[in-house]
């Protein structure tokens, strides 16, 4: 038997994109499945270097609509299989997701988002918001986790799979070009000696006969009438909302008693952690907010917070992706939105130290 | 609350400005400091200006670019005019002499100027191959970002390989980083 | 007295020097195709794609209307615009993924429906742009990116013989061809015959270029060459497969 990839902890300095393919060892996915594009690739380059080791399998595609349906079909055979991909490919990957919606697959994608549209820049953005969350032409029956940090990025991805095979919705990791290609320390690990268990797979194609009878399964994701479609999708939507408590996430500080709070996902949020900190320090009454999970979106945890602001300050590298999904969350809160748009841009803490006190300058004006 | 120093590093490809960036990262982390290191990259595999941002502080790091730098170290004419944008007036702007016609793309607004003649040291007193290296004395003198011995273990750690089978290249690269942090150090 | 190049009128000179690297193939397949359209004197009419990829950096080359596209749909674009306006000559310009992966179902579907457009494959064996990967017309053995410990053909097959497939699909009217960088003169022929072939509104033009990426292979200029004209052509013949024009002159 092929020894286990990580043996107890270990404190290691790397790209995102490396953590990524431990993650995924760490997590015993079996298969990978996927295509270049970049900032992605390194995450196949480490996979491929190390899966011989630990006997995994891999398979390049001749697309990511292959890279998907492939996963697809990997999942199905009861293996733990993911893939990876940004911008362009992320777009091809909805025709696949939107499948695995409607049949309940629980793949697992890692997005690493790039500015967009179309091919844009292969650096970075939080541009992928819109079509991970509700991207194909579906409900968005989907799980989507924004890391912050390399850290997170390898929790997480262990985690996209747990959570994948226990809820069977899609999931996703989604971090960016940035994440990908910086180092920074974090602590690698076997998750299972620190006491985290994995939700076992389920074989839904191939499985063998039971005491010689085999009882064959036939999966659809066509019906013939409204009705049918409707039972469906609202039996889904059900179960979405009942279990998206147990699957939200999301990080807060200083927002009791503040004015203004920073609303910002992903490696943005971190910048806003500096600033809200550094701020706080000058004495301004500025809070922290950021959703862990995308979707299902912390609502009830944001109209807390925004019952309680004068202002909520949205920040984010795109032109309003994770607003629409706050707006959505807050709708009839009266607070006031401010925002911070950077499309395909990174954000600095300096950046929203400033915005911030635009807004409360303004604020004081009135 | 220390902030934390941020670095930019700019050459030619084959400058060798990654692997010292790296290479300091590498240092810098080891003796428990929060590091952030990322390249630039765009579509190109070959040719553009390559950068590296790299940040080391006692907080973890808000975000892997910046718009200003604490030091910039530019070692081509298109490092310079590329790696202006994160210059302002407390910016020390690292040049190599040897870059000719340079003075008049020079930031103005930069605190601090220094001219160092890196590549002449390379090329008449020790080797070219280990430009970068002085170039990495430079910045840790420059920055105090790590200790020399870090800095050491660090290459050590990274080409003690290559020393095991010729242990004049370390002597030779131990010698790059004094002298790079000389340069500094006489440029002040 | 300095050598000054001959560059193709049709070349573009505010994009050169190029941004292809040092010893690419691709300034090789565009010169000989800048003095293709020289030489036939289209260059008013030329409607140039490129697609994603190394490619992608042909996008300010020429002194004709270029527009790039997305990886492997260059193919449909370009058709696209021959469907709707067939006084143009369009070229769809890609690389071996752009054409054997994800556009293969396009150029599959261009040659079967004999689209008047003409394709130019530059094959590589690798994924260049994005780092090195695998590509359809990898090697056996060869390593990349994804291949870490050579091609192995039980697992990924045999490198993707375009040509042939595409001679296999096309009626009358195709022609098809496989050149390389390593014999210009030969390369600018095929591509002058696959763009006549388009002018002369006979059928679907394809050429594949035999070309170099020392950046990936990792190779000096030596090591470069014997790849081109030794190892690659052991599994891609250099020739023209299909050819309108010689039936009628026989």
């Amino acid at each position: 038997m092929a020894e286990k990839p990580i043996q107890g902890e270990k404190r290691v300095f790397m790209t995102g994109n490396e953590v990524v393919a431990w993650a995924a060892l760490a997590a015993k996915a079996e298969i990978m499945y996927g295509y270049p594009i970049t900032p992605q690739n390194e995450i196949m380059h480490y996979w491929t270097r190390l899966a011989p080791k630990f006997g995994k399998r891999f398979l390049q595609t001749e697309d990511e609509l292959s890279a998907g349906f492939t996963t697809l079909g990997g999942v199905l055979a009861g293996r733990k299989a993911f893939t990876a991909t940004a911008g362009p490919g992320n777009t091809l990957m909805q025709e696949p997701m939107s499948m695995a919606e409607m049949m309940r697959i629980p793949s697992v994608v890692i997005i690493q988002q790039r500015g967009g549209p179309s091919t844009a820049t292969v650096i970075y953005s939080q541009q992928e918001v819109t079509m991970t969350t509700y991207g194909g032409n579906g409900e968005g029956l989907r799980v989507v986790y924004s890391t912050a940090n390399h850290q997170e990025l390898f929790d997480y991805t262990i985690k996209a799979f747990n959570t994948a095979w226990k809820y069977r919705f899609p999931t996703f990791v989604l971090g960016d070009g940035y994440q990908a290609k910086m180092r920074e320390s974090l602590t690698i690990y076997d998750p299972e000696e620190k006491g985290l268990e994995f939700v076992p797979t389920e074989t839904f194609l191939g499985k063998a006969p039971v005491n010689g009878v085999k009882q064959p399964v036939h999966l659809r994701n066509t019906y013939n009438t409204e009705e049918e479609l409707y039972e469906v999708i609202t039996r889904y939507m059900e179960e979405y909302l009942k279990v998206a408590p147990e699957i939200i996430e999301h990080r807060e500080f200083s927002c009791e008693d503040a004015d203004i709070v920073v609303v910002s996902h992903g490696v943005v949020s971190r910048a806003a952690k500096v600033a809200v900190q550094e701020l706080r320090e000058e004495g301004l009454k500025i809070g922290y907010f950021r959703p862990v999970t995308l979707r299902p979106f912390p609502a009830e945890e944001l109209k807390k917070v925004a019952a309680r602001a004068k202002t909520l300050l949205l920040v984010e590298s795109a032109f309003g992706q994770m607003a629409k999904l706050v707006k959505d969350a807050i709708f009839g809160s009266t607070v006031a939105l401010e925002n911070l748009f950077k499309p395909g841009v990174g954000i600095t803490s300096e950046e929203i130290v400033v915005r911030v006190k635009e807004i409360e300058k303004g604020a004081l004006a009135k | 609350m220390g902030k934390a120093v941020k670095i930019a590093l700019a050459g030619e490809g084959g400058q060798g400005v990654q692997s010292v960036a790296q290479i300091i990262a590498e240092a810098a982390n080891e003796e428990g400091r929060e590091v952030l290191y990322i390249p630039n990259f765009g579509v190109e595999q070959r040719g553009g200006v390559s950068v590296a941002f790299l940040q080391i502080g006692t907080d973890p790091i808000g975000s892997p670019k910046f718009q200003k730098a604490d030091i910039v170290v530019a070692l081509s004419d298109r490092a310079v005019i590329r790696t202006r944008q994160y210059v302002d007036e407390k910016t020390t702007f690292v040049y190599d002499t040897s870059i000719e016609g340079v003075e008049e793309e020079l930031p103005k607004n930069a605190g601090r100027i220094l001219g160092i003649p890196a590549i002449e040291i390379s090329k008449n007193e020790l080797n070219p191959r280990v430009f970068n290296i002085i170039i990495m004395g430079a910045v840790i003198k420059a920055t105090e970002v790590v200790s020399e011995n870090e800095a050491r273990a660090a290459i050590e750690k990274k080409l003690g390989y290559k020393f095991e089978k010729n242990p004049e290249l370390r002597e030779l690269n131990f010698k790059a980083i004094s002298r790079g942090m000389e340069l500094v150090e006489k440029a002040r | 007295m300095t050598m000054i190049p001959q560059m193709p009128k049709s070349w573009r000179l505010e994009s050169k020097p190029h941004k292809f690297c040092p010893g690419c193939g691709h300034g090789l397949v565009l010169k000989a195709l800048g003095e293709a359209i020289d030489e036939l004197g289209i260059q008013d009419k030329v409607v140039f794609g490129a697609d994603i990829g190394c490619s992608l950096l042909a996008w300010d080359f020429f002194n004709v209307d270029t527009v790039q596209t997305h990886h492997g749909r260059t193919t449909p674009v370009v058709t696209g615009v021959k469907r709707a306006n067939p006084d143009v000559i369009c070229i769809a310009y890609m690389g071996d993924g752009g054409g054997y992966a994800i556009g293969s179902q396009h150029l599959v579907n261009a040659a079967a429906r004999n689209e008047r457009i003409t394709a130019i494959l530059v094959n590589n064996c690798n994924y260049a742009m994005t780092g090195g990967q695998m590509a359809p017309t990898t090697l056996p053995g060869m390593k990349t990116e994804t291949t870490p410990y050579g091609r192995d053909v039980r697992e990924s097959g045999y490198p993707t013989q375009g040509p042939e497939m595409v001679a296999a699909i096309t009626r009358e009217g195709s022609y098809v061809a496989r050149g390389t960088v390593a014999n210009l003169k030969q390369l600018k022929g095929f591509l002058k015959k696959a763009l006549q072939n388009q002018m002369d509104g006979n059928g679907f033009s394809f050429v594949e270029a035999l070309s170099t990426c020392p950046t990936n292979w990792r190779t000096n200029a030596k090591d470069t060459w014997a790849f081109v004209e030794k190892e690659m052509t052991k599994f891609f013949n250099v020739g023209e497969l299909k050819n309108p024009a010689a039936k009628e002159g026989e």
